[in-house]
């Protein structure tokens, strides 16, 4: 059976060549007491809801490597083709490779069938290509766009099984690589953006009704996870149109300092003033060779 | 993260210090436990299934659907070995992953997927090089080559059921393990171990097609009242020569048992 694919075709299954070598340094770093750096993860919270004229896309800006946050406004909703937008959550690295290989993939495909790509085929290569690493690639995606059938979404998880469904939330998944044995990812994202959806989901939502609750979603995650957190990004597409609304909110602006610690002069009292001239005891001269 | 990293337990249950900040479930694959079922009756079958799937203890998806079409006369069920999810041990998992040890995955909905999807494809192939609609028993036959040749990498439990020509209504039971049976009546998931008195006490040979259903519901209902990874909404098909009927059942028309 003939695939179109530009990226490598696929042989024997995930290279561990380098886990060795990890294991050396890791030993290594331990006795030196200090510890590996942790996998960048976007903790994340990301959701879809199908409304009557298309998909919203919603997604937090927050990644965290280890319980530090490494950007505060990373972008999570990844373009797959001009009608098809995924979001991403889980290993930053694993969404973004994934999200890329499959839309040049993807973008032959469409060039090949004369066709705009249809959201089903970009499920199917994602579930495939996730499957066939077992759950080593720690990508768990919010898949939605409109294509000729009408509106879709589908959730994928990071071993390759997918739902489709009209409205879907999605936190970081399992552990995202071997090599990384510690998971401090919290979950509680999705459940908080999932109580809104089950809360005040209705079929065929008006756009803006669709927005307000998918930013309801993401802001119940933000505020309630602490994984996730900063703005919240919206993508809404429709049939012909797409808009990537980045931020939709900013729901947590740096705040401004009201007060100052710098005193001003005049604030402590003189008492007394001691002048002393500094005497010039030799003063030589050193040139540098600027040559 | 040193002291993380160092303290690598045997379980993935006890993994995190953070227990609090780290929900359980964050880290488990997505299963289908599950309840699955089908009974033959004189001119085709009924099958039913319940709609949870779980990863850990968060219901991922409450209204999935695991009566899989394969070809336009034959369905499959989809099922999952109920084990919890548990790592490799610690050693090889750190310095060769590529050792895992099978029999230590829980199954899940990836597996069953992608099996379902490989033999739709397999079986449409051939019945177009047929030229006529395949045989329930290839398409169980296809099953049991994907489950038994890949056993130790995969857990997935499959009931084959539908309709052909030659011998008409059909079950084949293809469990963990890959091996291929066909039978009457077939039960399985998690929840079935629940309902094996009440399939042993009301099923009787030569049941009509209405009696079916109303069998399956029950059964179905019965099970997704006990067993924690099964529930939603009951599916139900009956799959004859005139064709494919779905229905679904929602949870407040179950039938009802208890009076409390």
């Amino acid at each position: 059976m003939a695939t179109l694919t530009v990226s490598r075709p696929p042989f024997g299954g995930f290279s561990f060549e380098n886990c060795r070598r990890n294991a050396v340094l890791e030993g290594e770093a331990n006795k030196v007491g200090c510890s590996l750096p942790a996998a960048r993860k976007t903790g994340t919270t990301i959701c879809g809801v199908v409304f009557k004229d298309g998909v919203v896309l919603g997604a937090d800006t927050r990644a965290t490597e280890g319980m530090v946050v490494a950007d505060k406004n990373c972008s999570k909703i990844h373009y797959i083709s001009p009608n098809i937008y995924c979001c991403g959550a889980g290993t930053a690295a694993d969404t973004e490779m994934t999200t890329q290989i499959i839309s040049s993939n993807l973008e032959l495909h469409s060039l090949s069938t004369g066709r705009l790509p249809r959201v089903a085929t970009a499920n199917r290569m994602l579930k495939q290509m996730l499957f066939r690493y077992q759950g080593y690639i720690g990508a768990a995606l919010v898949l939605g766009g409109v294509d000729c059938n009408g509106p879709h979404l589908y959730s994928i998880y990071p071993h390759g099984s997918t739902d489709k469904l009209p409205y879907v939330t999605m936190e970081v998944a399992s552990l995202s690589s071997d090599w990384f044995l510690c998971s401090s990812c919290s979950g509680s994202g999705s459940l908080a953006a999932m109580a809104v959806f089950e809360d005040r989901y209705k079929p065929n939502m008006e756009e803006e009704e669709a927005k307000r609750l998918v930013r309801d979603a993401i802001a119940a995650g933000i505020f309630n996870d602490l994984g996730s957190g900063s703005n919240i990004d919206l993508c809404v597409i429709t049939k012909g149109k797409v808009d990537y609304i980045r931020p939709h909110d900013e729901a947590n602006k740096k705040g401004v300092r009201t007060g100052d610690y710098k005193y001003k002069r005049g604030t402590t009292g003189v008492l007394s003033k001691t002048v002393l001239d500094l005497e010039v005891v030799e003063e030589t001269v050193q040139t540098m060779d600027t040559s | 993260m040193a002291a993380a990293a160092s303290m690598m337990p045997n379980f993935g249950q006890q993994i995190s210090s953070k227990n609090d900040l780290v929900p359980d479930w964050t880290r488990q694959e997505v299963s289908t436990g599950t309840t699955i079922m089908a009974v033959e009756y004189d001119g085709g079958v009924v099958i039913g299934a319940d709609s949870r799937t779980t990863t850990g203890a968060y219901i991922a998806n409450r209204v999935t659907d695991k009566l899989t079409p394969i070809h336009d006369r034959i369905f499959c069920c989809r099922s999952v070995h109920p084990t919890l999810t548990l790592w490799a041990d610690p050693v090889c998992r750190g310095a060769w992953p590529h050792l895992l040890c099978g029999g230590f995955r829980s199954g899940s909905a990836a597996d069953t997927q992608a099996i379902a999807d490989v033999v739709a494809y397999q079986l449409g192939f051939h019945s177009i090089e047929l030229d006529e609609p395949p045989l329930v028993e290839t398409a169980a036959n296809l099953f049991r080559a994907s489950c038994y040749r890949y056993r130790e990498e995969l857990m997935a439990g499959i009931l084959v059921a539908g309709w052909d020509r030659r011998k008409g209504g059909q079950v084949y039971c293809v469990p963990i393990g890959g091996m291929l049976v066909r039978q009457p009546v077939s039960v399985g998931g998690s929840g079935s171990t629940y309902i094996y008195g009440f399939m042993d006490s009301n099923y009787k040979p030569g049941l009509s097609k209405d009696q079916c259903l109303e069998l399956t519901a029950a059964a179905l209902s019965l099970a997704m009242e006990r067993d924690g990874s099964s529930g939603g909404v009951v599916r139900l098909a009956s799959i004859s020569e005139e064709g494919v009927e779905r229905r679904v059942i929602l949870g407040n028309q179950l039938p009802k048992f208890s009076t409390h």
